[in-house]
């Protein structure tokens, strides 16, 4: 009983830097409707920050000053960033705006790295709260007692902010009705930089608060952006009232969760998630979202499939993929079948993405299922790779199947925070259940069959299957299905006003897509020989997303394009640099601002062009006012 | 006889503001009925009760003697009820024949065919019945370049692709021009009488609502006030009001004025 009580305190007091960060995450979102999720970056560097401060400055004074220096160093960098990038993107589609501020969480970790080193660092315990309280002859420290103080307290001050002052009148204003605060003079600019310099203020200090209780690590933001999904699609994006309820929530869940199941504590979390979302979509203290501004894909230029003379083009450029290993070395064919697996993965995630409108942060769960799956049906079922190549992606469609069943329910943000949370629980559940998934030390000795063994036969199964789904994605895109979900990106309203079930559909696209992910991780199973848990972690989902992106999103060819350019990049900057989360993560900024079309997309702007130089005046009026917007 | 919609009692509050209460109706086949009244009235709840986007608090809602109140709009049209909205909603990224043909598709309960091109499928059918709204000559463009008189045309012809025995339209020549409302108006009569398709249409420009309408309702604060042929209702007194206000601040003034 004493101990449960402890443990109890012990949640509350992770509950309070929880709070902190989601509810800045909220105030942000309910006014600039953009899901920052940079705000683990600005946490990260916060905790950075107040470890070198409080190390620098003496005394009492020191730490606690050190502590809120790095929360207001903080919210400049976060202003900073709103200045100079997010307001070029507030009325770019949901999906810029996240792989934005994603990209410069990628640059921050490689950034945080190079000033501070890799190294753990352990920072300097609080003044006067060194020691610990007895709590039913338990002890707590004190730290701990302080933290579960402050998390109230902060949830206070933000209420007088919010129901007392001028400002906090605007942002409360702003949150109901942006055009409307704008049309009452309102300099909508600098409301939008001091409400996300706020928001990510509390993050930074949310980090810093860290420091006495945990150590300062690169990898803290990932793992406490995935909780603060978490905590906002519980609570309810923009209520800072659900964020403190859902932050004790899942603390309390952790701390409990490690009791009960030791090995796989998240999955208490993901239940407790499931069920909320089952009876609440909007989360216990959000409101419906109205219908998503602008779902990415929709394209003004509608899809055609293959002229006689482009389907040549294409069988001419398979063939001569097959030619290859005619002339190149081996190494060049296992990097080969490498970038034709992801360009599989890309066009499954296009599939979702582009044409079900369905922007996923957590593809990669499903790629990893099938990775592993193969994985499990060759080494434990000692099936042949033949066999394990059709039960593996088997394990990616039924995690598609129960993922989406939940993730269809929502839209817009919220099916990104959704999709990234399972992707992470999965993660970690791969992470964590070393008996089974071999935790961190992944699963070795997946071999081909010795036909495929050799780098030349494994390149050409690659090529087959993958060109064998990319096609069958393909037909899917110009199918009745393909344009019933099409339907339901373009206009959800209309799509059920004519007997279109659209949770249906959606999620049958969702199991579809997660299942060709799958076939693709199976295959990269049997190409490294190996399975790791990172095969399903983050960055994986964003290089689809990157690849999908980078090739074109509003064009039906531009995800297999992006893979191979993107995959090739990759692999060459890898060799060529120690930063390559710094370029990937810039490179992944400047796409977002600048090319924002894509590869294909600017090649169909130009041909476009081009015939339009003759006639038909009002297609070309149209373009105009589409490249204008 | 039963007749093609019944409604019964329609009542649907929010909060504590009564957006719709005690509407009662009926609707014949081939009959055209105009909902009118001022802005806020509750036409628009009413509708979307109708097609099922919103659930009453009570009442009941029948079609061809089958209840329907509490379905989902996609299980309303399916028992034959076409509907256009009040801001148009097309499928943007298609082209118009394109957008005909999904909805054709999911008539013949089709959309779950996974081979196949679908581009071709019904594309007869699907130029009728753009044929039939006039817009035939733009069946190949891309929807997302159509002006918004297009556009309520383009509407109108996906709602008569699942055979409409009853088409809502909700506003349907909002933001048209004076010529092109006319225009689409005589359409939709033309159609609606010839197909025996019963039509209940809100509409603001009473132009189109004394040409074309067999009956008027009228609603104010959630609550019909008047029913009756177009005369009847132009002539009718608390209507008047409504439009044109009871005149006593009007009068009042003037007369003041005269005083003075």
């Amino acid at each position: 009983m004493e101990f449960l009580v402890v443990q109890f305190l012990t949640g509350l007091a992770s509950a309070a830097s929880l709070f902190l960060v989601a509810s800045g995450l909220s105030i942000i979102f309910g006014v600039t409707r953009i899901v920052n999720f940079a705000h683990g970056a600005f946490y990260m560097l916060g905790a950075y920050l107040a470890y070198t401060l409080t190390e620098r400055l003496e005394g009492a004074f020191g730490f606690w000053g050190g502590l809120v220096l790095a929360g207001l160093a903080v919210a400049a960098l976060g202003a900073l960033l709103e200045i100079v990038l997010l307001r070029r993107i507030y009325r770019a589609p949901e999906l810029f705006q996240l792989l934005a501020t994603f990209g410069v969480t990628l640059m921050v970790q490689d950034l945080v790295v190079v000033i501070w080193g890799p190294e753990d660092l352990v920072g300097r315990r609080a003044p006067g709260l060194r020691g610990a309280v007895e709590v039913f002859g338990q002890m707590v420290p004190s730290y701990d007692l302080f933290l579960i103080a402050l998390g109230p307290v902060v949830l206070g001050l933000l209420w007088l902010v919010f129901k007392r002052t001028r400002w906090g009148v605007l942002v409360r204003a702003a949150t109901q009705d942006r055009d409307m605060v704008a049309a009452l003079g309102v300099n909508q600019k600098w409301l939008f930089t001091s409400v996300f310099a706020l928001g990510v203020f509390l993050a930074g200090l949310g980090g810093a608060l860290q420091i006495p209780r945990d150590a300062v690590s690169h990898a803290m933001d990932l793992r406490v952006i995935v909780e603060v999904f978490v905590v906002v699609v519980i609570g309810g994006l923009g209520s800072v009232f659900g964020a403190f309820v859902a932050a004790i929530v899942v603390s309390e869940l952790n701390a409990f969760g490690i009791l009960v199941m030791p090995k796989i504590s998240l999955v208490l979390v993901f239940l407790v998630m499931a069920a909320v979302l089952v009876v609440r979509p909007w989360g216990l203290f959000g409101k419906p979202e109205g219908p998503a501004r602008q779902a990415p894909g929709v394209s003004i230029r509608p899809w055609r499939p293959f002229s006689p003379g482009e389907r040549i083009a294409v069988a001419a450029g398979v063939a001569l993929a097959a030619l290859l290993p005619l002339v190149a070395g081996d190494y060049a064919l296992t990097v080969g079948s490498e970038i034709i697996i992801f360009a599989l993965f890309a066009a499954s995630l296009h599939f979702l993405m582009t044409v079900g409108g369905l922007a996923s942060f957590g593809h990669a769960a499903y790629f990893g299922l099938g990775a592993y799956g193969a994985a499990f049906a060759a080494k434990a079922a000692g099936l042949p790779m033949e066999a394990a190549l059709l039960a593996g992606p088997l394990l990616g469609l039924a995690g598609a199947a129960l993922f989406g069943w939940f993730c269809v329910r929502l839209s817009g943000v919220y099916f990104a925070m959704l999709t990234l949370a399972f992707a992470q629980i999965t993660w970690s559940v791969a992470f964590q259940w070393v008996e089974v998934t071999g935790g961190d030390n992944g699963i070795l000795g997946v071999w081909p069959s010795p036909w495929a063994a050799g780098p030349r036969g494994f390149y050409w199964l690659a090529l087959a299957v993958s060109a064998a789904g990319i096609a069958a994605l393909r037909v899917l895109v110009f199918s009745p299905f393909g344009y019933g979900l099409r339907a339901t990106r373009d206009s959800v309203l209309r799509a059920e006003a004519i007997g279109i079930d659209r949770g249906r559909v959606q999620w049958t696209a969702f199991v579809i897509a997660g299942t060709f992910a799958g076939v693709a991780g199976a295959l990269f199973a049997f190409l490294k020989g190996s399975v790791f848990p990172e095969n399903l972690a983050i960055p994986t989902s964003v290089d689809g997303l990157v690849m999908v992106l980078l090739g074109g999103i509003e064009t039906v060819s531009g995800a297999v394009v992006g893979a191979l350019v993107y995959k090739a990049l990759a692999i060459w900057l890898m060799s060529q640099t120690e930063l390559s989360k710094l370029v990937l993560g810039a490179v992944i900024v400047v796409l977002v601002v600048a090319f924002p079309k894509g590869i294909v997309g600017s090649v169909e702007e130009l041909r476009a062009r081009r015939n339009r130089s003759e006639p038909n005046g009002a297609a070309f009026g149209a373009a105009k006012m589409e490249a204008a917007e | 006889m039963t007749r093609l919609l019944e409604v019964q009692g329609l009542a649907k509050s929010y909060g504590g503001v009564h957006a719709v209460r005690g509407v009662s109706f009926g609707l014949a086949a081939g009959e055209i009925l105009a909902l009118i009244g001022p802005n806020g009235a509750g036409k628009s709840t009413c509708f979307n009760m109708l097609n099922g986007q919103i659930r009453p608090d009570t009442g009941t809602i029948r079609l061809e003697g089958r209840d329907t109140t509490g379905m989902r709009p996609r299980a309303v049209w399916r028992l034959g009820v076409g509907r256009t909205f009040q801001i148009t909603a097309t499928f943007a990224s298609m082209t118009v024949r394109e957008n005909v043909q999904v909805a054709l598709l999911s008539h013949a309960h089709q959309l779950s065919v996974f081979h196949r091109f679908a581009g071709r499928s019904h594309a007869g059918e699907a130029e009728a019945l753009l044929d039939l709204v006039g817009m035939r000559a733009d069946a190949e463009r891309p929807c997302g370049e159509l002006a918004y008189g297009d556009l309520k045309r383009l509407e109108l012809a996906i709602a008569l692709a699942n055979r409409p025995k009853l088409l809502l339209m909700d506003e349907p020549t909002a933001g048209m021009a004076p010529k092109e409302r006319v225009e689409l108006m005589r359409l939709t009569a033309a159609i609606a009488r010839e197909q025996r398709i019963g039509v209940l249409f809100t509409e603001h420009d009473m132009d189109v609502v004394f040409e074309h309408a067999d009956r008027v309702m009228v609603l104010n604060r959630g609550q019909l006030i008047a029913e009756g042929s177009p005369e009847a209702v132009r002539r009718d007194a608390q209507v008047r009001a409504i439009y044109l206000g009871e005149g006593l601040v009007y009068d009042a003034r003037h007369r003041e004025g005269r005083a003075a």
